[in-house]
């Protein structure tokens, strides 16, 4: 019997981000996967194509109070506040233990409240083995004066970005917010201040009043929404800005199966983030990533690459 | 080795135990489990985030959980049947290290955390450690597992704060009145109760925490808790802390 070589190849999974290969397009998204180590005890998090380690800023934050955490119909709210130990405490504790987990391209994510402290953050962990791109976290909604600021002005975020170049020659990636009136203007500032890539979205502003006490579920009042409910607004964004822009976007926001990776990167998504997911199940981009061959060749596709921009 | 992603556990029973407490009893996997006091998070159908819930006893592969029905998750959960299968986590958190319990610990619950303190118990005596167990409840309506403790056959005291049964008063009360004169504890109850314990209480001891959490397996901060070592979460590194490393605002 004859046997077509093209149903026993493997399909191909990798993926090209700001000229960083990855074996697949699956990243857990920044603060939804810790620095990874973690996770062993659910599975080998080397199959994964990167990690986006947890936003990290210049100095320890315990971060907002107690409860983070709200409860949406097919989603979440976090006011977690950009809690970490600091860019140092992350170079050298949590990095070394990332490293003996996993062995692919790290993505630094970096968070801040100046200009100065994003350029410091950038320079200190450029040159750290396995650190192959910067994702700069303007977006996050969480901090009162903080990263918002950044993310929704176009002329913040092109001096943030080109702060940032001054310092690393790292391959840049700006995560967006989608809490903006027009995401592609954003878009367009971060690439002409010399962005190398786009991440989007990162978390919709959102609120939750408990019926019973009458006040916010979440200490911070509001938090980030997140989760299923908002991958169409994702998906949405996602492509609006890969019409727009030639940089190379990673797709983020509600993916939660193999079918949604592929959707994103339809959309013109190079690589996809996963987030809220990997809360619900630890297993959840292990999961797609066990999905991916499958759902590939149910919609005839037999290389990642060739969709995306 | 990794934990098992055989998640699904079959409800055997699911009943009202007190006024707003339900106790279930599930079937699956309940090896990974290595200390009493730990947690599972179960996937409640319709809900977004999972629902932590401490374990109140494993028996074989019958793990037995109480809670209160006290909003919309608890509430679908309460009026699950037998049969249903429902998505755990299980074996989550440290639990509470019995090695630590000196000659004469006694077992505090309060409420709803008198659960974890029935299978603290259990494995106490499994291991041929005495302890002796006082519950605090609000009033006699409001009480629960009264006879699960009381078979167990060792000291055991319930205080009510409006003395509706046993002694007038709290826990506390309890431990000076009956000269228990205990030289650790391990505790499971309100902030307020363990607070009270904590400054109130000469010896030391182990007192397990809760908080509203996301992913229950230590990965999204949103349970953190300062420590005087240092920020921890209450879901990973707890939910059992010691008096010592705990800061009270």
């Amino acid at each position: 019997m004859e046997v077509k070589e093209k149903n026993i190849m493997a399909p191909d999974l990798s993926v090209e981000v700001a000229g960083v290969k990855l074996k697949n397009p699956v990243i857990p998204a920044s603060g939804c996967f810790g620095y990874g180590y973690g996770m062993t005890e659910y599975y080998d998090i080397d199959i994964l194509g990167s990690i986006s380690f947890k936003g990290t800023t210049l100095h320890p934050r315990f971060g907002n109070p107690l409860p983070r955490a709200a409860e949406c119909t097919s989603g979440m709210i976090n006011s977690v506040g950009l809690q970490n130990p600091g860019i140092d405490a992350v170079i050298a504790e949590e990095l070394p233990r990332m490293r003996e987990a996993f062995h692919g391209p790290i993505i630094a994510n970096i968070s801040g409240f100046s200009v100065d402290e994003y350029r410091e953050c950038c320079r200190r962990i450029t040159g750290e083995k396995q650190v192959e791109i910067i994702e700069l976290n303007v977006s996050c909604p969480n901090v009162h004066g903080g990263g918002m600021s950044f993310g929704t002005c176009p002329a913040s975020v092109a001096e943030v970005v080109k702060a940032v170049k001054e310092v690393s020659d790292l391959p840049l990636v700006v995560k967006l917010s989608p809490n903006v009136t027009d995401i592609v203007e954003i878009a367009r500032a971060a690439e002409d201040a010399g962005a190398d890539g786009l991440c989007l979205i990162n978390t919709l502003l959102g609120m939750r009043i408990d019926l019973r006490t009458r006040k916010p579920v979440v200490a911070n009042v509001m938090g980030g929404f997140s989760g299923q409910a908002v991958f169409p607004v994702a998906v949405r964004m996602v492509y609006q800005v890969s019409q727009a822009c030639k940089i190379p976007v990673i797709g983020c926001g509600g993916v939660s199966t193999a079918e949604d990776v592929l959707e994103m990167m339809m959309a013109g998504a190079k690589a996809v983030e996963v987030g809220t997911a990997n809360l619900l199940s630890p297993w959840a981009c292990r999961d797609i990533i066990e999905a991916l061959p499958a759902a590939m060749q149910k919609y005839n596709i037999s290389s990642l690459s060739e969709l995306g921009k | 080795m990794p934990r098992s992603n055989d998640t699904k556990y079959v409800v055997v029973d699911n009943r009202w135990i007190g006024k707003n407490t339900m106790m279930m009893v599930v079937e699956g996997p309940t090896d990974e489990f290595s200390a009493p006091g730990q947690f599972i998070n179960i996937a409640v159908p319709g809900f977004t985030l999972r629902r932590p819930i401490s374990v109140c006893d494993i028996e074989g592969d019958s793990l037995t959980i109480v809670y209160d029905v006290v909003g919309h998750g608890t509430e679908a959960l309460s009026k699950m049947t037998p049969g249903q299968v429902l998505d755990i986590l299980p074996a989550l958190g440290n639990g509470f290290d019995m090695s630590k319990c000196g000659e004469r610990p006694v077992l505090l619950g309060g409420g709803v955390g008198c659960p974890p303190i029935y299978s603290l118990a259990k494995n106490m005596i499994a291991a041929d450690i005495l302890p002796t167990v006082v519950l605090g409840f609000n009033s006699d309506d409001r009480m629960i597992m009264i006879e699960q403790f009381e078979n167990l056959d060792i000291p055991f005291y319930v205080a009510t704060v409006d003395g509706s049964y046993g002694s007038k008063g709290f826990v506390t009360d309890v431990i000076r009145e009956e000269n228990l004169n205990p030289d650790y504890f391990y505790a499971c109850g309100p902030l307020p109760m363990l607070r009270a314990l904590c400054n109130g209480l000469d010896i030391p001891g182990q007192v397990s925490l809760e908080a509203r959490m996301a992913c229950g397996f230590g990965v999204c901060m949103c349970c953190s808790l300062e420590t005087k070592n240092g920020p921890k979460r209450i879901c990973k590194d707890g939910p059992v802390f010691e008096k010592e490393n705990l800061i009270w605002k």
